[in-house]
């Protein structure tokens, strides 16, 4: 890319969008917006396709000095380059999303704008206190969001939202300043080398996991999860579900786990234990909810319990399905209150019951709804079956028993999902104005196609995904290696045959052939 | 040192003291002036922080700025607080006539009696010996007395200059015990000496002297536990004078505790450590929970200046040089947000002129006034130190001292407890963007309050980054003069 400096003008067009925005009328406002997200996507995918894979591990990086203490250094790897191609892929989409929204859509849309700048900040910056203003400063446009464009109990969640989050970050803020106070620099990669003492790392990782497990967020600071995506508009749940919960994920990846090995190591059974018990837990509330909405939001604690144990694997096979089941939960969580959305603003419930048998005058609304579906269960195929599989096969190695509980909520998830896939499209049509609803029209086909082909793409060939970061997670293992917690399943390689199981010809097979024809 | 070198070094206080007493004679002289001498006192305030520039510019400290046998000290530290004090004071003057005038009011004693007030606190934070300190605090709190009384005829602003009266004289009361007793078991009353003299093992008496003289302190800083008068008085003080006292002379309190601190009590840094630890987190925490049930703004923002000043004594506690200048950049951005949060109740008027004060008055300012909203909306996110506004700086600098002080634990807890602050600054927003209108706020602004909102909104913005280099500049040369004589 030579010197052009892409992050920051990726950083630059919705900053310089969203002030435009607060100066004009909705109409306008609603193009400049999605006109900015869609350079931004363009961006986004230049980025990745001059992304050198196993060339540099920082890449696009840029630094000035800016003020005391405070550098401006930005650059990406494998992993954060993934995550912001998620974020601008998402972006335009919420902004199609919001059709909806009427009432202030200017200081709306500047809002989303705002978010967009913060979110690829965040997994750009390369300096941990550069990282955690914008990691905070996602606080301010998503309190607006959820308070003036939420629903009924929007005022309750936006509180909960903005005093969890921020109560989770501030003593990671304390955590930050000991750590340049004693490392002597801001750099992340820098810190990311550095030994901090095993005695210090216990502190330093339970304050860092304070932050990202709010935000992640892990059972059982979760709660303020359902009341948020429940109030906010579709497309603040869809950024919401979609990308605000992985910066918990790329936490845990860029922080906890290179930072503070020993002490990862060490809180190993701690994560285990709370993941395992949000994946049965939440899993069987899900299953009760007759709120859609609600139903999704704690499916997704439940993904992203997978998460955390596949990043608590130590091992690639697990960072690698955290990694994917990130990115895949973005894509399919966010598709499926796309897809709550779409009815939702035909019909303005999200109750469960007041709908039915919409296979039969939405059929294609019912295509793509089944679609995200199976992917939210992980059907082979699909981008959760690439996640989830990777991930359990990583936890397996570290401990049979954690894997067999995690594994139930892919049975679980198979149950609630299948059970909200039955209510809401199959049977009768027994509420006269859910059946005369129309089908998917043009904004929404544009809505939900992209995302439902990056799903399929992701299932069937997720090397495309999985090449960019195989660097910097081999980068990663081998520095958790040394702290690593000997696993119970003493996997043993067996010895591999000589031929593969379809060879065709050699001396021994044709024989062989021979008597099974003769037989 | 001579006379002449003397004089020099308190050329601010010279110009101020001349400039209250001949605006005094004016008037005295004609009624109808009180426009013109609040430009004059405006005038004169810019003059001396124009003559207190160059000591600060230089990082002046040592013997050379000692004036009067070392009873004075013109140090960079005491510059840096007089030109925030002077600055803060000219804003003062700026926004108060239009509020006056509506209560026909406005008389040119107020101008004055801010003038007084300021050489009090130029004074306060100049000083090098107890009889110097007592001399400017009281200079300024007569004057500030007589200020929150200020409206005669309003039986709320002259309760809150009784009960700040009382509460004033009881609070000097207990400094001069403390001073008489540092003075008994030291022999002397400088700074310098007492400093000497308090080296080893502190005595009793001591040690008492030493706890009533921060005690006295505590309370022209309103910290907790010496904060009650603060509500009452905030409350019923006519508003531009509530911002005048929650600005300057906060400035001038806060700095003078750093001083006898870090000089007086240098050598005993263990003694006074922990009652200002206990005394800043006994301040976020009450702050932020006396705030939550109030329905007054100024109340409220009484609560919130509490808080603050828990924030900017774990600075001090840190007693290192980079704590105090945290605390001075921290009083800077305090003094910035302050003023605009004030002037947005100021703003807050009904069509007719009436002065609004409640929450509930504020209800859906976003659809009505929304560049008010903005403002007021972007001043609550800044002191509840939300990144990527400027109040976040502030709070950042003082934990990294602290941290870099070895004093973890107190940084933790303080920063958990400011979650609690949060809850209030963001219910403000909640009630200007969330709320259905209530339509009340229907009133024009003048242009000076105009002129002070936007210029410390820009200061509060992520704009303000911008400064970090240079404030902070300066706000260790500053430090750098206050400890100078360790």
């Amino acid at each position: 890319m030579g010197g052009f400096p892409i992050l920051s003008v990726m950083l630059l067009v919705p900053l310089l969008a969203a002030v435009a925005c607060l100066f004009v009328e909705a109409k306008a406002a609603r193009t400049i917006a999605l006109a900015a997200t869609l350079i931004d996507l363009a961006l986004g995918v230049v980025l990745w396709l001059n992304f050198d894979i196993g060339g540099p591990q920082w890449q696009f990086t840029e630094h000035a000095p800016l003020f005391a203490g405070f550098n401006y250094a930005l650059g990406i790897d494998g992993i954060a380059m993934l995550l912001i191609v998620l974020s601008v892929f998402l972006m335009p989409i919420c902004i199609l999303a919001s059709h909806s929204i009427e009432k202030r859509v200017s200081e709306y849309m500047a809002a989303f704008l705002f978010m967009e700048v913060l979110m690829i900040g965040v997994f750009a910056a390369q300096d941990l206190f550069l990282f955690y203003m914008l990691f905070e400063g996602v606080l301010i446009p998503m309190y607006l969001i959820i308070g003036i464009w939420g629903g009924q109990n929007r005022i309750y969640a936006a509180y909960k939202f903005f005093l969890y989050t921020l109560l989770g970050s501030v003593l990671m803020l304390i955590a930050m300043l000991w750590m340049v106070n004693e490392a002597g620099t801001t750099d992340i990669p820098t810190l990311m080398q550095y030994d901090f003492p095993p005695a210090a790392q216990t502190w330093l990782w339970l304050a860092f996991f304070a932050s990202f497990a709010v935000k992640m967020p892990m059972w059982p600071v979760h709660t303020w999860l359902p009341d948020a995506h429940v109030q906010a508009p579709t497309a603040g749940s869809v950024i919401l579900a979609g990308v605000l919960l992985k910066m918990g994920g790329y936490g845990f990846i860029r922080f906890s786990l290179p930072m503070f090995p020993e002490a990862s190591a060490q809180f190993v059974w701690l994560i285990w234990g709370l993941s395992m018990a949000a994946v049965v837990i939440t899993s069987l509330i899900a299953l009760v909810q007759q709120d859609m909405k609600k139903l999704i939001a704690y499916s997704s604690v439940a993904h992203m319990a997978i998460v955390t144990v596949g990043l608590f694997a130590f091992n690639v096979q697990g960072l690698e399905g955290a990694m994917i089941v990130m990115l895949s939960h973005g894509l399919v969580s966010g598709a499926l209150f796309l897809c709550v959305g779409v009815i939702y603003d035909r019909l303005h419930t999200r109750e469960i019951d007041r709908y039915g048998g919409l296979a039969i005058n939405m059929p294609k609304y019912a295509l793509f709804f089944l679609l995200f579906t199976m992917a939210s269960i992980g059907l082979p195929g699909t981008s959760g079956f690439v996640g989830e599989f990777l991930s359990l096969a990583g936890i397996y190695q570290a401990n049979t028993w954690v894997t067999l509980v995690c594994a139930t909520g892919i049975i679980l998830g198979a149950g609630y999902m299948l059970y909200l896939y039955w209510r809401i499209a199959f049977g009768v049509q027994k509420n006269a104005d859910a059946a005369a609803m129309p089908d998917l029209s043009l904004r929404e086909w544009l809505m939900l196609g992209p995302i439902a082909a990056a799903v399929l793409w992701m299932g069937v060939y997720p090397e495309s995904f999985l090449a960019p970061m195989r660097q910097d997670i081999a980068a990663l293992d081998a520095r958790l290696s040394r702290a690593a917690p000997e696993g119970d399943a003493h996997l043993v390689a067996g010895t591999p045959h000589a031929e593969a199981a379809n060879a065709v010809g050699g001396t021994h097979d044709a024989g062989h052939g021979e008597a099974e024809g003769a037989h | 040192m001579d006379f002449k070198a003397s004089l020099a070094l308190i050329a601010p206080e010279i110009l101020l003291s001349l400039s209250a007493l001949a605006l005094l004679l004016v008037a005295a002289w004609s009624r109808n002036s009180s426009r013109l001498v609040s430009i004059l006192a405006a005038v004169a305030l810019g003059g001396a922080a124009f003559l207190a520039a160059p000591a600060l510019c230089a990082g002046a400290m040592g013997p050379d700025t000692l004036a009067f046998g070392g009873q004075f000290a013109a140090d960079a530290f005491a510059s840096f607080s007089k030109i925030l004090i002077y600055v803060a004071a000219i804003a003062c003057l700026m926004i108060a006539p239009t509020f006056f005038d509506r209560h026909d009011a406005m008389r040119p004693e107020y101008p004055v009696l801010v003038l007084l007030a300021t050489l009090g606190m130029g004074i306060m934070v100049s000083a090098t010996d107890f009889i110097t300190l007592y001399i400017g605090l009281e200079l300024n709190s007569l004057a500030a007395y007589v200020l929150a009384s200020f409206m005669r005829t309003d039986d709320r602003s002259a309760e809150a200059g009784l009960k700040y009266f009382v509460l004033g004289a009881l609070a000097s009361g207990i400094l001069l015990y403390g001073i008489s007793l540092v003075y008994g078991f030291t022999g002397t009353t400088s700074f310098e000496g007492a400093r000497a003299a308090l080296t080893g093992e502190l005595s009793m008496g001591a040690l008492f002297g030493l706890i009533f003289v921060l005690a006295g302190l505590a309370f022209k800083i309103s910290a907790v536990p010496f904060h009650m008068w603060t509500p009452d008085v905030y409350e019923g003080a006519p508003t531009p004078v509530t911002t005048f006292f929650s600005t300057a002379p906060k400035v001038a309190a806060i700095a003078l505790t750093a001083r006898v601190a870090v000089d007086a009590f240098g050598a005993q840094v263990d003694a006074w450590r922990q009652i200002v630890i206990f005394a800043a987190l006994a301040s976020i925490v009450l702050g932020a929970l006396g705030a939550i049930g109030q329905s007054n703004l100024k109340r409220l923002l009484a609560y919130s200046s509490i808080n603050n000043v828990g924030f900017i004594l774990i600075g001090l506690a840190a007693a290192t040089v980079s704590g105090v200048s945290a605390m001075l950049v921290y009083l800077v951005i305090y003094v910035a947000m302050t003023l605009g949060s004030f002037v947005v109740v100021l703003m807050l008027r009904t069509a007719d002129g009436e002065q609004l004060e409640g929450v509930a008055d504020i209800a859906g300012l976003s659809r009505t006034q929304p560049l008010l909203a903005l403002c007021f909306a972007a001043m609550m996110f800044s002191i509840a130190g939300i990144p990527p506004l400027f109040g976040f700086w502030s709070k950042f600098v003082v934990f990294q001292a602290a941290v870099e002080a070895d004093l973890v634990a107190l940084a933790a807890i303080g920063i958990a407890a400011s979650v609690i602050s949060a809850f209030y600054y963001i219910k403000i927003i909640k009630v200007m963007y969330f709320d259905e209108p209530a339509g009340v706020v229907t009133g024009k602004s003048d242009w000076a309050h105009w002129l002070i909102l936007g210029v410390t909104t820009v200061f509060v913005s992520p704009l303000g980054y911008l400064l970090t280099s240079p404030l902070g500049d300066l706000a260790d040369k500053a430090a750098a003069a206050l400890f100078f004589v360790a």
